[in-house]
């Protein structure tokens, strides 16, 4: 590491200096993520850092706000609401997905140009309009206000990525394999389990994250279909700041962050067996 | 292959059939194999997402209430001439319809409809339908004018004349500032009510503010990531990661935690001496809390597509261009930039596209000064309930959106897309 031998005294503070301030930059991408993480063991109900905390005196520390998330039976609620409706919408998003990525990936796609812009549509459209249209249109049909309303509507916003994810990992398929199975005599759907989707999976399970998450992380569409009873984590939240704004929300922030670290690591792991699959690295 | 002479040029399968009929055969059951895998998908997106936007954004349009409500009415008006005031007809099919509406209770619908055109008509309406309803004879006219001098004016009746109209473009006229006066002139609103151009500049002026930002933090991340060994690179990348993976409202939240007036920085500046406690800066609640936020937010979309396009960058080049003497500067605004464009094309357009339809974080840390054209459709939707001035604005928002993608989709190209 280090400056190149031949750098000049110019080139050389350049090289610094362009280090430090990618620095900065990285401090301003991480550092409110880091900071609420501290804070959420606070002791006090304030947003900021206590003395005791600074001085790392272990009596500013404390579990409460984790124990009030325990404690109240709105958050566990939201918690359960969120899982439903995650699981539900991950498992449609990725089943109708897989399948038209399927569709989508074959050489004799009629109309290709003109489907595939609608089906990633509910990427496009910003959330407001979504959540307004499928206010009046789940309103129609008596689904406002229910978990299964909500289910269709994030499974709508979630196959345009499991779509996107699955079709590129179809790229470069050798449907030579397809071929070979289905002249040994398995019916598609055996050729389907058994060879393609061994192959496509890491896809499919980058593209359910997507889809999950989109699900997980959503607060417009809620706020429009859900009623009390519905509400899901990102919507208590959102309560929780508008209204009565109160450390647990520090706290359920931090479990977040610890679940997208998760998921980070094994969006990671996939796409390293993907590439191996692929044989792109030894 | 028994069957074929040695004169016959068509060639044939082993069943007897023209080669050519078999591929053709072949090729379209291919093609209505793949059109049925993608039919489910399909179908669920038209109906649960595409024909509920379409159906919403006729609301624009769409403007049955007074019709509905005083058919008679609306039908007499057609005939006046749009000076003074209509004859007694116009007058007695008002007040017939007026009691009617009263008994129904769809008045009130009504009222507020024709008040989002001109103020101070829901009271009238409905203080008019009130004493209508003792019973009161005709001559309607006179009885009317008495009732509310406001009965006399023209524009009283050109609001409900224009508001009667089954169709309408008012919502848009009033999307963009426009409305009719009571000539039918297409005018400007009165400047109190000016609001709405003012809203979509400030939603086109954050979202370029927010791009230029992206673009000048994200470009030297994304120069450093490209050229650091992949061992630290890949360290390096799971900090523009973690942001863009971690839930939306959390990181509202820390910037929440971070900014407000008794927040981490503050308290900071303070504990440093720069600004006193009692002269905490207001970082929040307003546009520069709109703005430090979503810039915040939407960097990972700037720096991952300028990453993918640096990676692919030969560092030969730049050293090539060394070589051949070229001073650092120039080397790298005349070879290395130019090869940099469509990663900063498609990140710029990105990130501009879904800052001009953001919603969450304005709404939260926006404040008064802070809020962007998606809160007022949200507004009009829950709060004014004037569901068709909401689906006009929708219809602009949806038109720039479509438009950028367009652009997208020419620069870089939709099947490009890439995600993670």
């Amino acid at each position: 590491m280090g400056p190149p031998s031949y750098a000049g005294s110019l080139q050389r503070s350049w090289y610094y200096g362009f280090r430090v301030i990618c620095g900065l930059i990285f401090i301003f991408l991480i550092a409110p993520i880091l900071v609420i993480i501290p804070l959420s063991f606070n002791a006090e109900p304030y947003f900021t850092f206590t003395e005791g905390m600074l001085t790392l005196d272990p009596e500013a520390f404390s579990l409460r706000w984790y124990e009030d998330i325990i404690a109240n039976p709105q958050w566990l609620h939201s918690i359960k609401n969120s899982l439903i409706v995650g699981f539900f919408a991950t498992l449609l998003a990725t089943t109708l997905g897989t399948v038209a990525a399927l569709g989508l990936s074959r050489p004799y796609m009629p109309y290709k140009q003109i489907i595939m812009p609608l089906l990633i549509s509910p990427m496009i459209v910003p959330l407001i309009i979504s959540a307004a249209a499928m206010y009046f249109f789940y309103s129609s049909i008596g689904l406002s206000q229910t978990l299964p309303g909500i289910i269709l509507a994030h499974t709508a916003l979630g196959t345009p990525f499991v779509v996107i994810t699955v079709t590129a990992t179809l790229v470069g398929f050798d449907y030579s394999l397809t071929r070979a199975s289905a002249s040994l005599g398995a019916p598609p759907a055996r050729t389907f389990f058994k060879v393609t989707m061994p192959l496509i999976l890491p896809g499919m399970i980058s593209g359910g994250l997507f889809a999950f998450i989109t699900s997980f992380d959503e607060v417009v569409v809620v706020l429009f279909l859900a009623g009390f009873e519905q509400r899901t984590i990102p919507r208590q939240m959102w309560a929780g700041i508008r209204e009565q704004i109160s450390p647990t929300i520090l706290a359920v922030a931090t479990l977040l962050v610890m679940a997208s670290i998760v998921l980070l690591v094994t969006l990671e792991l996939l796409r390293r067996r993907n590439e191996r699959l692929r044989g792109i690295r030894a | 292959m028994t069957s074929t002479t040695a004169n016959d040029a068509i060639i044939r399968t082993a069943e007897g059939v023209p080669l050519k009929l078999k591929l053709l055969r072949t090729t379209r059951r291919n093609r209505i194999v793949a059109f049925c895998l993608v039919v489910p998908l399909l179908l669920f997106i038209l109906v649960t997402f595409l024909v509920p936007i379409a159906v919403m954004l006729l609301r624009s349009v769409d403007n049955p209430i007074v019709a509905e409500t005083l058919p008679q009415t609306v039908a007499a008006l057609e005939h006046w001439s749009g000076q003074g005031v209509p004859d007694e007809a116009a007058f007695a099919a008002l007040a017939e319809e007026f009691t009617l509406a009263r008994e129904n209770r769809t008045i009130g619908r009504a009222a507020t409809r024709l008040n989002f055109e001109l103020s101070g008509m829901r009271s009238l309406v409905t203080s008019t339908a009130r004493t209508l309803s003792r019973g009161e004879q005709g001559p309607y006219k006179e009885l009317l004018i008495e009732i509310d001098g406001r009965w006399g004016e023209q524009k009283t009746w050109a609001t409900i004349k224009l508001i009667g109209q089954r169709y309408t473009t008012v919502q848009y006229l009033a999307s963009f500032d426009l409305h009719y006066d009571a000539a039918g002139r297409i005018v400007a609103q009165p400047e109190v009510r000016q609001i709405y151009v003012q809203i979509f500049m400030r939603t086109l002026w954050v979202s370029l503010l927010v791009t230029v930002l992206c673009l000048l933090l994200g470009y030297p991340v994304a120069y450093l990531l490209s050229t650091l060994p992949s061992r630290i690179s890949n360290m390096l990348m799971i900090l523009v990661l973690l942001p863009f993976w971690t839930s939306l409202l959390v990181r509202t939240t820390a910037w929440i935690v971070l900014l407000q007036t008794h927040g981490v920085i503050n308290d900071l500046l303070v504990w440093a001496g720069l600004i006193g406690d009692e002269s905490r800066v207001q970082m929040i609640y307003n546009m520069t809390g709109t703005i430090v936020a979503m810039t915040h937010i939407l960097l990972p979309f700037m720096v991952l597509p300028i990453y993918s396009v640096m990676k692919t960058i030969s560092p030969s080049h730049m050293r090539a261009a060394l070589s051949l003497g070229a001073n650092p500067l120039v080397a790298f605004w005349r070879v290395y930039a130019p090869q940099t464009v469509p990663g900063i094309g498609a990140g710029s357009i990105l990130v501009f596209i879904i800052s001009i339809g953001y919603y969450i974080t304005p709404a939260l840390v926006g404040g008064r000064t802070g809020q962007l054209i998606s809160n007022f459709i949200a507004f009009h939707m829950q709060k004014s309930l004037n569901w068709g001035l909401a689906a006009a604005l929708g219809t602009v928002l949806l038109a720039c959106v479509l438009l950028l993608y367009w652009l997208y989709s020419r620069v870089v190209g939709l099947d490009k897309l890439k995600l993670g």
